[in-house]
């Protein structure tokens, strides 16, 4: 029965890999490895960081994480900042507050209970969810089955997107569209920000452009999944104890249905 | 409740008896739970079980998550993010309600199944198919408008397309489509009554439930033989059958506990890996999604509505003997709703004699070829609309529709069956061999 089961769960999933058939289709993605990959991965803080530094210095300039607050960098299972990093780091922004002024509004610096700015830039995505936003695989044959083993790679389109770029453009309708492997077809309107070298990390890590979009993709892994790490925990424990109570279960039922079932039993 | 002979409930304490001369309901509770169940049953049989469990899941966590959840167009997708970020062990309610919605149709699919192999729609069951057919159909209706309240882009763009197939009826559509969305387009009104009926619906479908194990604690359940359990006397229908609790409880049980294994695998370490991407971008009007997609358990059906194109002959005949008021996307929407109905007139359009699909040796590989041809229709209905996948779908809908309305009537006729067994006992003894007479339900079976 097991097997039936695990067949037929086999081939639901399988068949129908949701996340295949949509966006961030035909691109070139390269199958990078992160560390918070399978069931047992999980996000290493010192990347998280990295990647944090790197979104501020660079993506944040157009982009904006509208749905992320400031005190969840200092979560477990996140870059986990110290709380006054936090509150320094929060302070850095400027955010709207319409209590202000007798209601009329101003900026004030942010504290850990906002939320990032949304993004300045009015074509440039909000990034908060991007990296479940992109599915990175999508085959063989439109079925999805790739993710089953290599995960739905967002963090992996993001970094192949950030490292894609050819160095080719061309201006169509008064815009200029920057030419980018990874890209669904190959010509992105972001013109290429990063080039390696963009950040100086403390820890010594060298900024290489592969190095340096692999962090960033890292961090927006967390943002848009910042309970990663409890839910694969949760999940864990779920199939730990389940486990346990299917093998007991299945003692008991062996034990009921034994008399029944008489001694000459043939198959199964 | 059966037509099975059996012990029934005999109250004892005073406190029993008192109930029972005022509201019977634990002899209800005894009688239902100790009902005779043909003891053959193989592991096909735990799907009811399993999707029993899912309704009660998704309606405890859809309470917990309507507690967070804001219907309003500006805020419904934030307050998803809300319950993910904010609420405490909202991001795993949430990821077991978005998968539940997979677990229950991947059992109802494995029981649908269940039901066209061993003739469990036949006489006398055809009340417990149909009331089962509109489970399945409000099923789908639940699921589809639950999956439009993240706001995200495939439910925004996902409703448009799919109640602009009640655009396609001819003369009322358009009115119709607008009095389902409560305005000219898909928005706050619309979001608001799914939202209403998303909460409505499965308590709808937990009393249509309770009609079905009515239903067929009234026939006695079907069983892989099909030969009905013999009724001519108490001890007769003992040797053919066991009480429910604890021999099916606890094997339910089992298998559940390895069903929901798998689910918390799914849960836990690939939550998102059944859903669209796309949904993670909040709606948007203005901005089309490349490739809009339902739900995988919608696609087979997907299929089948996209498969009948205007340049189809049948659509081209149906358009002219019309007069062009069934065009190629009512067309569409009337295929895609009578793959459904043909399904649930199956007792009537099944003329053989035998009831389960073990006796039939040609009925097997027409079956098998059914369950292919769903799965071949599902990666199809995924597939954009261009060729080959629009013939590959033609065809795949055209086997649908024969099975059911030529080969299911027609096998009844040239098919030779085999012999069944001529008691459920001989089938179970045949299996694991006669009981040394200690038998747990004690007189019921007396020593051979």
């Amino acid at each position: 029965m097991l097997k039936k089961l695990t067949l037929s769960a086999a081939l639901v999933l399988g068949l129908t890999g949701g996340g295949a058939f949509a966006a961030g289709g035909d691109g070139e993605v390269h199958d990078y490895d992160f560390s918070f990959e399978g069931p047992f991965g999980t996000f290493d803080e010192m990347q998280l960081q990295r990647g944090l530094q790197v979104y501020t210095e660079v993506c944040a300039a157009c982009h904006g994480m509208k749905f992320v607050a400031f005190r969840t960098l200092g979560d477990s299972g996140g870059p986990k900042l110290p709380e006054d990093q936090v509150r320094a780091y929060a302070a850095f922004y400027q955010v709207w507050d319409p209590t202000l002024f007798d209601g009329d509004g101003d900026f004030r610096a942010a504290t850990p209970a906002d939320k990032f700015p949304p993004s300045s830039l009015n074509n440039a995505p909000d990034l908060s969810l991007m990296a479940k936003a992109r599915a990175g695989f999508h085959g063989p044959y439109g079925t999805g089955i790739s993710q089953f083993f290599n995960g739905m790679g967002g963090a992996e389109y993001i970094a192949s997107l950030l490292a894609g770029y050819t160095g080719e453009e061309k201006e169509e309708a008064g815009a200029f569209l920057y030419e980018n492997k990874a890209f669904p077809g190959g010509w992105i309107s972001m013109a290429p920000p990063l080039y390696g070298d963009d950040v100086f990390y403390e820890d010594g890590t060298e900024a290489t452009l592969e190095q340096v979009s692999q962090d960033v993709a890292a961090f927006l892994m967390w943002t848009a999944e910042p309970k990663m790490m409890a839910r694969k925990t949760a999940g864990l424990t779920g199939v730990i104890f389940l486990g346990v109570l299917a093998m007991l279960l299945y003692l008991v039922n062996k034990r009921i249905w034994a008399p029944v079932k008489g001694a000459a039993k043939r198959k199964d | 409740m059966g037509g099975i002979p059996h012990d029934h409930y005999e109250p004892k304490s005073n406190f029993e008896k008192g109930m029972a001369a005022r509201l019977p309901v634990i002899g209800l509770l005894y009688d239902t739970i100790m009902i005779p169940t043909p003891k053959n049953l193989n592991w096909m049989w735990i799907w009811g079980i399993v999707l029993t469990f899912t309704l009660a899941l998704q309606i405890i966590t859809g309470v917990v998550l309507v507690m967070h959840y804001v219907p309003h167009v500006d805020m419904a997708f934030a307050s998803v993010e809300h319950i993910m970020r904010d609420v405490n062990g909202g991001h795993m309610i949430r990821y077991l309600h978005m998968n539940g919605a997979s677990l229950f149709f991947v059992a109802v699919y494995a029981h649908m199944f269940r039901g066209l192999y061993y003739g469990s729609y036949k006489a006398p069951r055809e009340v417990t198919w149909i009331i089962g057919m509109l489970i399945y159909l409000l099923m789908m209706g639940t699921a589809f408008m639950g999956y439009v309240l993240p706001w995200g882009q495939m439910s925004f763009h996902g409703t448009a397309v799919i109640t602009g197939l009640f655009g396609a009826i001819p003369f009322v559509g358009e009115a119709l489509q607008t009095w389902l969305l409560g305005a000219g387009a898909v928005g706050q009104p619309a979001l608001n009554r799914f939202f209403s009926l998303h909460y409505l619906l499965p308590f709808v479908i937990a009393g249509l439930v309770i009609v079905h194990i009515w239903a067929f604690h009234t026939t006695g359940n079907n069983n892989p033989t099909g030969v009905e359990v013999r009724r001519g006397s108490k001890e007769e229908a003992a040797r053919d059958t066991l009480p429910f609790w604890p021999y099916f409880v606890i094997k339910d049980l089992y298998a559940m506990a390895i069903v929901l294994v798998v689910f918390f695998a799914i849960v836990g370490f690939m939550p998102n890996y059944l859903g669209h991407p796309d949904n993670y971008i909040e709606a948007n009007a203005l901005v089309t999604p490349s490739h809009i997609v339902p739900e995988w358990y919608f696609l087979p059906f997907y299929a089948i509505l996209r498969a009948f194109t205007a340049d189809v002959w049948i659509v081209m005949f149906a358009s002219w003997i019309t007069g062009g008021i069934i065009d190629a996307k009512f067309f569409g929407v009337l295929a895609m709703f009578g793959a459904i109905a043909v399904m649930a007139v199956a007792p009537w359009l099944d003329t053989s004699s035998v009831r389960s699909g073990r006796y039939r040796p040609m009925f097997k590989w027409w079956f098998w070829i059914l369950v292919a041809d769903f799965i071949f229709l599902m990666w199809l209905g995924a597939m954009p609309a261009e060729e080959p996948y629009a013939s590959l779908s033609l065809l795949a809908s055209a086997y649908w529709f024969g099975y059911f309305l030529v080969i299911l009537p027609l096998l009844g006729v040239i098919e030779k069956p085999t012999t069944p067994p001529s008691t459920i006992e001989d089938d179970f003894n045949a299996h694991y061999g006669k009981s040394e007479g200690s038998d747990a339900s004690g007189a019921a079976t007396p020593a051979e």
